[in-house]
């Protein structure tokens, strides 16, 4: 089978299990939710077939598991929300629709995506803007004790999740640069100041828009991301336990600064030390998680709502949607989602080691990083095995940027597989420059 | 570079592995976690029941009933009172904000069908495959509505308690308390609940006074010191005591109590004559000729000691008898309590008024104490019955003779004694009034015990008012009479 026709049955497979989803919570919640709902799957479905004819056009080397496994992802993510607040589906449908169009844009528009290492610093300064607009007074929303929203009007969005993506090609243009310098001759060699010393501002950089943002999480994930690169690029585990330290240092420094990390921290020691207060959320999420049992209560059957139509669990669409999927899918259907989530990124790192330039292996590498590291953080905040910290779970948790930048991560990572399937089998390039000459 | 990115792969699995098992672990805790106070599983477990209904004893007066509501596709089952304050102790609430109180907790497993009948079982499990709403068994309870509106009624502003038992089987047919509250309020409006004023303080209008409140006897506790006299033997009605105005103890001097009735100083008076008129002193030497031992001995066979046995919470309920703090206090020597002043009802001797309506219905029914009980029948959800309470002898606290000999004199209470405002026309009515002080700015905790009619008693009655300046006679007599009026009726 071609890789594009196993794209299609995959793709089809996912879409069969989505819809058996939504039509199981329809059927639970047909009382309350409004026939017209279920025709939500349909042009949710339309997109991604939408997008598959554009991968067989454009991309038909490019990895045929990444597609479907984010089509299934948004789509349990579709049907959770859909779940929990039928409107929120609808919103979060558009939001997929933006960034397939975006994903498409992508592929089209970057069919030399090496481009991208030309305008690094462009690049950088442009996710350092991004990261502090929150923070602009006027334009700059908090939400839950967090600055993260930039709010224009009809919409609001997170510019970190776009940063996010603009750093890490930033990073992996800059130590494919320097990779030779910072991998030292010795395990103990440390390189000049002057290699070095844009790696601390990123640190310190991080870190600040940690403080200004109060995000725990985005500070967690960008300087793990931060450090996992490093590691790809020189294979030194000296940067790695440098780099967690020097992490640690500053989030304790910052642990004076601000209550709400230590806050958060105590909360994970003990959830029910203040049950009906801080450790309302975790506490919460652990009862949804426990009483799911093996096989949950069915969607659509759990114990979410209290009376006034509210949800036990605030942010239940977001940051806590396992939870909900967990006590309505039970272990099984948790154990699944993190399956998917293996999956995604098990492909990501193959599409980054076919990858025959050290700054695709980087960029792919970095950005599947980033997918990972991202799930981890809230998979494990939700289950109490780590500090919970606010940020969103890739594909699933309802929220349009998140989405959004997610879908363009995608077409950067088909675009990159692509080309090095393509060279594998020999096949022409997409009228790129060869490989190996300067790419600009 | 791929040998560093196959590394990372590994971290990660690594890490997501450790997610799938944190998972496992909570559902390996899952027991023990269910049961936490504010796990909502179990709570919506039990709203999506279509709880049973609670009945007066007229099996039509609805004191609690479901208003269904849908939330996220799943009907829900909220509770509705519709007497609002009118037995909201007995029956208690059941809420998702505050879990449950009074027979909505203790019966929660019949309201919700989750008791172990095998006829149940077989509806829940039906109701299971057929993907029906569970529902739950109704309350048939033994509490007469209109006799419970005239007790609410007549203790409107007040802090006290009225019980009213039936004597021959034990059926509590009015047990109010007073101020009391409107359960449909506890859900969303606590602070109201909370935060109601009355004529005492604290008003505690969640406190079921009946089961829960403790008063000092007072002179009522002399049925049970004239009970002890005569059933021991020692003593008759006729038996002559002299009374000098006092008595004496450790060479103190203890003075009669205004509320009784007549001159200061009796002189001669038989024993039947210092029930009537309630003569403290005379209480005071018969009590230190008993003793302690034998005193208590007789309270405990009225119930003294224990915990009343009701349908409704454990923790709902206190016994009776002499306490040190909050405590129940077991003398050991008889040197440990003042008995003269015991065998009128003060020292640290408190009661509650479903514990004296208890001595009442005793005397009523001839010596024989029967377990008091609220709720007559359980129903099935189609109306059939799937358990009836039998009336149960609980103990003999007297013989037929004394309790003969007791009513005789009681009834001298309300004809000529302390009690007289307790009479109805046409019928005899028995009875003991009391007066305790408690030391507090000279307020006083009234009292009336008593039955009628007194050849055939229907109704034994004990009411309690406290934080009063009247006397037991004044205050709570009246209003135990206009109670037994609707019940005798």
């Amino acid at each position: 089978m071609s890789l594009r026709n196993r794209e299609l049955v995959s793709l089809l497979a996912a879409g069969l299990i989505v819809t058996l989803g939504f039509a199981s919570v329809y059927l639970a919640q047909q009382s309350t939710i409004s026939r017209g709902s279920i025709s939500y799957i349909a042009v949710f479905l339309g997109l991604y077939l939408i997008a598959h004819i554009v991968t067989r056009v454009q991309l038909p080397y490019a990895d045929p598991y990444l597609l479907p496994l984010a089509a299934l992802l948004t789509g349990i993510g579709v049907t959770l929300i859909y779940r929990i607040n039928p409107d929120q589906a609808l919103r979060q449908g558009a939001w997929v629709a933006v960034g397939l169009v975006l994903f498409v844009a992508a592929i089209i528009l970057m069919r030399d995506y090496r481009k991208l290492e030309g305008i690094k610093y462009t690049l950088g300064v442009a996710a350092v803007i991004l990261l502090v607009l929150p923070a602009v007074p006027g334009i700059g929303r908090t939400i839950n004790g967090a600055t993260l929203w930039v709010d224009l009007g009809p919409f609001v969005f997170q510019p970190g999740e776009l940063a996010k993506v603009l750093i890490v090609v930033f990073l992996a243009s800059y130590l494919r640069d320097r990779r030779d310098v910072l991998k030292g001759a010795h395990w103990y060699s440390l390189p000049p100041i002057r290699h070095l010393g844009p790696l601390i501002v990123v640190w310190g950089a991080a870190i600040v828009v940690l403080i200004l943002t109060n995000d725990l999480g985005g500070g967690l994930l960008y300087f793990s991301v931060f450090v996992a690169m490093l590691y790809i690029a020189t294979g030194r585990l000296l940067y790695v336990v440098g780099g967690l330290a020097l992490f640690a240092a500053g989030a304790l420094a910052v642990y004076r600064v601000t209550p709400h990390v230590a806050d958060r921290v105590a909360i994970w020691l003990d959830p029910w030390s203040d049950p009906n207060g801080a450790g309302y959320q975790l506490v919460q999420s652990i009862y949804a998680i426990s009483s799911g049992g093996l096989f949950g209560s069915g969607l659509g059957r759990g114990a979410l709502f209290t009376p006034d139509g509210s949800t036990y669990i605030p942010f239940l669409e977001t940051d806590f949607i396992y939870s909900a999927l967990v006590q309505e899918l039970g272990l099984a259907g948790g154990a699944a989602l993190v399956l998917l989530y293996v999956l995604f990124v098990y492909r990501g790192f193959r599409v980054a080691m076919l990858a025959q330039d050290g700054f695709s292996k980087l960029l792919i590498g970095g950005l599947t990083s980033t997918f990972a590291i991202q799930a981890f953080l809230i998979l494990g905040g939700v289950t109490g095995l780590i500090p919970l910290t606010g940020i969103t779970l890739p594909f699933v948790s309802y929220g349009g940027s998140s989405v959004v930048a997610n879908l363009l991560i995608l077409g950067l990572a088909l675009s990159v597989s692509d080309r090095a399937n393509r060279r594998m089998l020999g096949a022409p390039d997409r009228g790129l420059a060869p490989l190996g000459a300067p790419a600009r | 570079m791929n040998r560093e990115l196959r590394r990372l792969f590994l971290v990660f699995a690594l890490l997501f592995t450790a997610l799938v098992s944190m998972g496992t672990y909570w559902l390996w805790r899952a027991p023990s976690l269910e049961a936490r106070q504010g796990n909502p599983t179990q709570v919506v477990r039990d709203v999506t029941t279509k709880r049973g209904l609670i009945y007066a004893s007229d099996g039509e007066t609805i004191l609690a009933r479901n208003r269904g509501r849908e939330v996220s596709g799943r009907r829900w089952f909220l509770r509705r009172y519709p007497t609002r304050d009118l037995v909201a102790h007995v029956v208690g609430y059941a809420t998702l904000e505050r879990s449950r109180t009074g027979l909505e907790d203790s019966m929660n497993d019949f309201l919700t069908g989750g008791n172990s009948d095998l006829s149940t079982v077989i509806e829940r499990a039906r109701a299971r495959f057929q993907g029906d709403v569970r529902e739950g068994n109704d309350l048939v309870l033994t509490i007469d509505a209109e006799a419970q509106a005239k007790a609410m009624e007549v203790l409107e502003g007040m802090c006290g308690s009225i019980v009213v038992l039936e004597p021959s089987t034990g059926r509590v047919l009015v047990m109010a308390s007073s101020p009391s509250y409107d359960p449909n309020l506890v859900a969303r409006r606590f602070d109201e609940v909370l935060g109601q004023r009355a004529a005492c303080d604290p008003a505690a209008p969640l406190l079921n006074r009946a089961t829960q409140g403790l008063y000092a006897p007072g002179s009522t506790f002399k049925l049970v010191t004239a009970a002890a006299a005569l059933d021991t033997g020692l003593h008759t009605p006729q038996s002559m005591f002299f009374d000098p105005g006092y008595c004496t103890e450790y060479g103190q001097r203890v003075f009669n109590y205004s509320d009784q009735s007549g001159p200061e100083r009796f002189g001669q008076v038989t024993l039947g004559e210092a029930v009537e008129h309630s003569i403290n002193a005379v209480f005071c030497d018969l009590g230190q000729d008993l003793g302690t031992d034998t005193v208590l001995e007789y309270a405990r066979r009225f119930g003294f000691y224990e915990k009343p046995p009701l349908e409704t919470p454990e923790g709902e309920r206190v016994a009776s008898g002499l306490y040190e703090g909050d405590k129940l206090f077991e003398p050991e020597l008889e040197s440990d309590v003042d008995v003269g002043r015991l065998a009128f009802g003060q020292e640290r001797l408190l009661a509650t008024p479903l514990q004296m309506a208890m001595v009442a219905a005793a005397i009523a029914n001839g010596g024989e104490s029967m377990r008091p009980f609220v709720v007559d029948r359980i129903l099935k959800p189609d109306d059939s019955v799937l358990s009836g309470t039998k009336p149960e002898r609980l103990r003999t606290a007297v013989a037929p003779d004394t309790a003969a000999e007791l009513t005789a004199m009681m009834e001298l209470v309300t004809e000529s004694g302390t009690g007289r405002r307790a009479q109805i026309p046409g019928v005899r009515v028995a009875g003991k009034t009391g007066t305790a002080e408690t030391g507090r700015n000279d307020r006083n905790d009234t009292w009336f015990v008593g039955f009628a009619p007194a050849n055939n008693p229907e109704v034994a009655i004990a009411v309690t008012i406290s934080d009063q300046s009247g006397t037991g006679g004044a205050v709570a007599a009246p209003k135990a009479k206009e109670v037994m009026e609707v019940l005798l009726r």
